[in-house]
């Protein structure tokens, strides 16, 4: 048999009970579906997290006192919770570290902020010029503190989005703009600071707010013998381990620890947090496929229930084509074909199906999703391969039947 | 003329457990080429058994079986299949066509596993009808659209396309009305006479027989006689095709 006649033999015989044909697919159709649908759910949110954490500052890492916490510092260490970490180690840092983009000191803790009649409880960061590029913090309106800010300490503040929205807020006008901040005076800790920029919409930037570090140290914390946390860019993502060796060596050598356990400091690499977070979410995605695949199995075994009873139906069919001159392998290969045309196309419509699920799901749940095309590659070729594997011994069944007897069969 | 079929001694035995059953018991005949033989005998005789290994659907338990020269007695499964496409053209009591298959699509069925391309194998296919006269403005028709006798015709035109070296047909009359089977046998009498084709037909009623020009009785596995026929009926024919 030629393959174009293979062709248009297994297409009269799947057509002749659309129906049939179709509720048999379907198995396939909703298995594929699922998994496409999950592995673009695990993806996007894997490549979300991954974007999240990278959007706090490329190539960053951050010492922070105390001991080994999981994740690093995501929370800032509070005034009188480890003092360990001082201006004077962060000066030996950039004197000691090679490779070192940029370094940004930093003390930091809650106060409450008042302007007019509104107040919140805020996060105030006393902090340099660097830590823009460093924390990659981008302005909406207005400057971020500057190198003057903190030689004169002035009594300059920077607030974020959400601090704007809470303090600047009006009976009138609930969403203020940056302009209607920016030359007024609030108050943090019963202080007047004036309000010269508010930085862009950012997860971390948004409840923060920025003041020259002088300022905080002498007015705010009320010491200047120690930082909460500083950060550190690295020149480059290649350099990022030797920068975390060298500052973590170089701070036990100076607080004279020499068992690197009782460190009482801690270095964290942002790339690490990020492969924490993706291996959680490949994890993740990896059980979420599994599940579906488990409807790609019923799906399979739909298709071998329905090939064996075509096969029972179609029994002097085949002792006729064996009769004329088919050998066992036209047979088996004939049913092959029928299983794996059916799998095959259920595989395609469940990748369309399953890529549209991963569509409506981004639009209506903004949880992101993407799809790639070596899963999609995959998903056609286990769908062929369903086919094959649940389609063989139906049409062996078929191949190994007596003429004589299927001729008979009633 | 060469012989087509040449059967030395054929036993067919079953097995069944302890049982043994032996249907054929040493059956011996030639079929010489152009010949149209009618096997004939009760059910039971063993004749359906026969017709299976004629047909190179079942092997003789011993015996020799040279179909066109080859001793086909001992073969494989898939070398039969061979021998069946090349050597037979098969003509079913029961018709056998693909319900949901065109008149033209079903003759051509066998040439598909020849492996012979579509456009050759529509002409072929058309060949054939027009040789076992049917009607050309049923070619297009669907074979479950047709009545039984034109459904035989078909089958007939299907038995000619791989040239085979013989036509053989079982109880070819059998699922038929006496008009129609009349047709029938008139059919495989031209093909006959008028085209030199080896026929074999196996049958239980005499007045089918008689069509043959030579008739071998069978009974309980054996043959008793193996006579030319001296009473050949000649099929008459209606023109019109029978609905």
């Amino acid at each position: 048999m030629t393959t174009r006649d293979l062709w248009e033999e297994t297409y009269s015989a799947v057509t002749v009970n659309k129906v049939r044909t179709s509720l048999t697919m379907l198995g396939i159709v909703i298995g594929i579906a699922s998994v496409i649908a999950m592995v673009a759910i695990g993806q996007g949110s894997q490549s979300s997290i991954q974007s999240s954490i990278q959007s706090l500052g490329a190539n960053l890492l951050m010492v922070t006192p105390g001991a080994q916490r999981a994740f690093g510092s995501m929370v800032r260490a509070q005034p009188g919770s480890a003092e360990t970490l001082t201006p004077d180690d962060a000066d030996a840092i950039v004197s000691g570290v090679d490779n070192i983009a940029a370094i940004a000191r930093e003390v930091s803790g809650r106060y409450q902020t008042v302007y007019k009649s509104n107040n919140t409880n805020a996060s105030v960061v006393g902090t340099e010029a660097s830590y823009a590029t460093v924390r990659n913090v981008t302005m909406d309106e207005g400057d971020f503190i500057t190198d003057a800010d903190v030689t004169n300490s002035s009594r300059n503040a920077v607030i974020g989005q959400t601090v704007l929205a809470s303090l600047f807020a009006t009976t009138e006008n609930a969403s203020p703009t940056p302009d209607m901040a920016i030359g007024n005076t609030i108050r943090i800790n019963g202080n007047n600071f004036k309000v010269v920029g508010v930085t862009a919409t950012s997860t971390v930037a948004n409840n923060d707010i920025y003041v020259p570090l002088s300022t905080a140290q002498h007015i705010l914390v009320g010491s200047d013998k120690y930082l909460s946390e500083v950060d550190v860019e690295a020149s480059s993502q290649s350099t990022m381990t030797q920068v975390q060796n060298d500052i973590t060596n170089l701070l036990l050598t100076r607080h004279k620890i020499s068992d690197s356990s009782s460190a009482d400091f801690t270095v964290t690499n942002q790339s690490e947090i990020v492969s924490a977070a993706s291996s959680v979410t490949s994890t993740f995605t990896t059980l979420l496929a599994a599940i579906a695949s488990i409807s790609l199995l019923v799906g399979g075994i739909g298709i071998m229930n329905m090939m064996l009873t075509t096969v029972t139906e179609r029994t002097r069919e085949i002792g006729l084509r064996k009769a004329l001159g088919a050998k066992e392998r036209d047979i088996t290969l004939q049913f092959l074909a029928e299983s794996v045309l059916m799998t095959f196309v259920g595989g395609i419509i469940g990748v369309i199906l399953g890529w549209f699920i991963a569509i409506a799901i981004s639009y209506f749940e903004s949880i992101s999703t993407s799809i790639s095309i070596p899963y999609v590659l995959m998903a056609f070729g286990v769908s062929a391969a369903i086919g094959i594997i649940f389609g063989y011994y139906p049409a062996r069944r078929a191949a190994k039947l007596n003429p004589i007897e299927a001729l008979r069969y009633e | 003329m060469p012989n087509i079929i040449e059967c030395r001694n054929i036993k067919k035995v079953y097995r069944n457990g302890d049982i043994e059953t032996v249907v054929l018991k040493g059956i011996t005949f030639s079929v010489e080429e152009g010949e149209f033989v009618a096997i004939m005998g009760p059910s039971g005789s063993g004749k359906s058994t026969m017709m299976h290994i004629l047909g190179a659907l079942d092997t003789p338990t011993s015996g020799e079986y040279l179909l066109d020269g080859k001793n086909i007695a001992q073969m494989s499964q898939d070398e039969l299949s061979e021998i069946r496409l090349d050597k037979i053209g098969f003509v079913f009591q029961a018709f056998n066509l693909l319900p949901r298959a065109t008149v033209l699509r079903n003759v051509a069925l066998p040439l598909i596993y020849a492996g012979v391309p579509k456009a050759e194998r529509e002409r072929i296919a058309e060949q054939c009808l027009t040789e076992s006269a049917f009607p050309k403005e049923f070619w297009n028709h669907y074979s479950n659209q047709i009545s039984g006798g034109m459904m035989q015709r078909v089958a007939i035109a299907r038995s000619l396309v791989n040239n085979p070296a013989m036509i053989l047909a079982d109880e070819p009359t059998g699922n038929l009305d006496s008009v129609t089977g009349e047709i029938v046998l008139h059919t495989f009498q031209s093909l006959n006479a008028e085209h030199g084709k080896t026929i074999v037909l196996i049958t239980h009623e005499s007045y089918v027989a008689e069509h043959a020009d030579r008739i071998i009785h069978i009974l309980d596995g054996q043959i008793l006689s193996d006579e030319k026929n001296h009473h050949k009926r000649i099929a008459g024919h209606e023109t019109q095709p029978i609905k």
